[in-house]
């Protein structure tokens, strides 16, 4: 084998890099205020599986859509989502970027194109064949990337989302995280056929498998993915193999898979793994390192900061939005 | 006596009718390996093995369809649904197949499936975990639908449900899992029938259910204290509704606050209020109160969210209202 480090691309690299560190700084910042009881119902951590949000989003346009799950403060941050408004809408603060109504599992933000965490799963697959549909009708050159687990695959959505996205050949890029578990269920425990990319060409979407623990391969995989939906080709499939190095959400035991296991898979720690390569090339000093630290924790301090400091929406207010606001 | 919570108690229910009856399964999403989304069957695998302890994929239209042609096949499932927000998923296969089929085969084909899931808010879930959709399916013929609001009926009423040969829809309040209570040694089974008088009282009825029931029977206390003797009546059984026991609260006291934490528009709490305007018009001294939820989807924040559900001071007020106070 040459050398890892060989083909590193400094900048991407870098990037990359820093991008995941921020959100795996805050999502352990996240976890802390869990137990200090200024973030509260459900808290899915995305620890382990930094590299798949921050490779494929390195790869989108600003006004590419994405759609995502509950286990999404990865994703909203990799799109260009503030750390602030993700932070606070945690906290149920009205300056959160959906103001304090929807909580760590219910992320929005219509300036970036981040159309929401989904807690019910599979839900937003078809969410994300009808914002294809919408962009092909309008002969608007962009793409919808729709992130979900391997648990949704076996949701009749998933199966209906696949079969409209080829027929119509849309605009759409399913990148299904697969951790393996589904809360407790694992993927051989839960499907017949476990080769996720072969149900995917049962429906004629041309389908990969990728590492997802290495960044620098997922982006590389999502850039031949973007490339085949941008032609007009339609829709692809891109499996990311990843893994949650936390339980499925804060109130979880853990009954259902061994500490070994999580082990195995804390030793390919996207993180190391591609600052290993980065100093391996030469492209990362232990300086630049403590750096990027530094900078990473000053921003989830201040994101912190700026939670604890904004107010909640008054509680007069709830009743709006349930309908638009017919505007004077 | 002894205490238990209310989740050992459903558990303990299903414990007892699996060992008594090698038909009953319990299907369902991380029902086996995970011990429950909620902890409510930790243990029964272990006890019962995986053929009948049956871990599912997500697929709530699947599983469920699922447990409804097993039933027909001659099992009694118990299919698990995690919350009812996930069974809309399923609502075609409760609504078309489950709920029609005796009907609409002319007496052929019964569905002896029992049907449990959680429901309500108060977690701070946020608005795709928090609703309460019990009307919903009390007002489709052919269901029971039951909301054991006391740790006495989440351990009496499977067994009533299990014997019943249609479908039983059961809502566990998620609020109430924790709640600790005695129970006797041998619990009685509970009538899926009736509704219950949680607490006798003279001037006005609250009418409630699930997991407003600790909430009417602290403003009862709270009414107490203002000279107002409240009687509270835990509905029980959502679908049929027990009029008989209703009406004759209502004949007692002369007024009724309905309290239901679903919406209001379209609402079980609308549609006991309609029996008592159709059936206990000359006995109503007062205007009929509701107190529901706030027409919003449930919001995350907690002020928010406790802003939207039933308050215990909305309870009191509507009663005080009621008897022109
Ligand atoms: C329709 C529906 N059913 C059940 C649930 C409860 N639930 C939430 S997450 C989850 C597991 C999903 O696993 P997966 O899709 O692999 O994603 P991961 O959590 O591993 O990221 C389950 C069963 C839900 N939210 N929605």
């Amino acid at each position: 084998m040459s050398d890892p480090g060989r083909d590193v691309d400094r900048e991407a690299g870098l990037a990359l890099l820093h991008m995941m560190l921020r959100i795996r700084r805050m999502e352990e910042k996240s976890a802390e205020l869990y137990s200090a009881e200024k973030i509260r119902g459900f808290l899915h951590l995305y620890i382990g599986e930094e590299a798949c949000a921050a490779g494929v989003m390195r790869e989108l346009r600003p006004d590419d859509a994405v759609v995502a799950t509950y286990r999404e403060h990865g994703h909203a941050l990799a799109k260009g989502m503030s750390m602030r408004a993700i932070m606070a809408e945690m906290f149920g603060k009205v300056t959160g970027c959906s103001r304090g109504r929807g909580g760590s599992m219910h992320l929005f933000d219509a300036a970036t194109r981040f159309c929401g965490g989904n807690a019910i799963v599979g839900g937003h697959l078809p969410l994300a064949v009808g914002l294809g549909l919408a962009d092909a009708m309008l002969r608007r050159p962009r793409v919808t990337v729709c992130f979900f687990g391997e648990g949704a695959v076996a949701e009749g959505e998933f199966h209906e989302a696949m079969n409209l996205a080829a027929l119509w050949r849309l605009p759409v890029l399913f990148c299904c995280e697969n951790n393996l578990y589904a809360m407790g269920t694992a993927l051989a425990r839960s499907e017949s056929e476990v080769d996720l990319v072969r149900k995917a060409e049962a429906y004629r979407v041309p389908a990969a498998a990728v590492d997802g623990m290495d960044a620098l391969a997922v982006g590389a995989a999502a850039r031949r993915a973007l490339e085949h939906v941008r032609a007009g080709e339609g829709p692809y499939f891109l499996e990311l193999r990843t893994f949650r190095f936390r339980p499925h959400s804060m109130f979880d035991p853990e009954l259902y898979r061994n500490r070994a296991e999580v082990d195995r898979w804390r030793e390919r720690d996207p993180i190391a793994l591609l600052e290993g390569r980065l100093r391996a090339a030469g492209h990362l000093t232990d300086e630049a390192r403590a750096r990027l630290e530094r900078d990473v924790e000053a921003e989830v301090a201040d994101a912190v900061a700026f939670a604890e400091a904004s107010p909640l929406e008054p509680e007069g207010e709830l009743d709006r939005f349930v309908h638009a606001e017919v505007r004077a | 006596m002894r205490e238990v919570t209310y989740r050992e108690a459903v558990r303990e229910a299903m414990r007892e009718a699996m060992r008594a009856d090698e038909r009953v399964l319990l299907l369902g999403e991380d029902v086996g390996r995970y011990g429950g989304a909620f902890g409510v069957s930790k243990g029964l695998l272990e006890e019962f093995g995986e053929e009948r302890v049956r871990d599912t994929p997500l697929s709530e239209s699947g599983f469920v369809g699922a447990g409804i042609g097993a039933a027909l096949g001659g099992l009694r499932p118990i299919v698990e649904v995690m919350t009812v927000n996930f069974s809309l998923l399923a609502l075609d296969q409760i609504v078309n197949t489950a709920a029609l089929l005796r009907h609409m085969s002319g007496d052929q084909f019964g569905v002896p499936l029992v049907l449990r899931m959680t429901t309500g808010a108060g977690r701070q879930l946020a608005a795709q975990h928090s609703h309460s959709l019990e009307g919903w399916y009390a007002h489709v013929p052919g269901l029971r639908v039951l909301a054991p609001a006391t740790i006495e009926d989440a351990r009496g009423m499977l067994a009533p449900a299990l014997a019943d040969p249609d479908p039983v829809v059961l809502f566990e309040h998620a609020g109430l899992y924790n709640l600790k209570g005695p129970l006797p040694e041998a619990p009685a089974p509970v009538d899926i029938a009736r509704a219950a008088v949680r607490r006798p009282g003279r001037d006005v009825t609250l009418v409630t259910y699930g997991g407003s029931l600790g909430k009417a029977l602290e403003a009862a206390a709270a009414l107490a204290e203002l000279g107002v003797d409240a009687e509270v009546i835990d509905l029980r059984v959502l679908r049929p509704l027990d009029d008989a026991t209703l009406l004759a609260s209502v004949a007692r006291t002369h007024r009724a606050v309905i309290v239901d934490e679903g919406w209001r528009t379209g609402s079980l709490a609308g549609e006991v209020a309609a029996r008592l305007g159709e059936q206990a018009f000359y006995d109503l001294d007062a205007p009929i109160e509701r107190v529901c939820s706030a027409e919003v989807p449930i919001p995350y924040a907690r002020h928010l969210e406790l802003a939207a559900l039933p308050r215990v001071e909305g309870i009191v007020a509507a009663a005080l209202r009621t008897l022109g106070r």
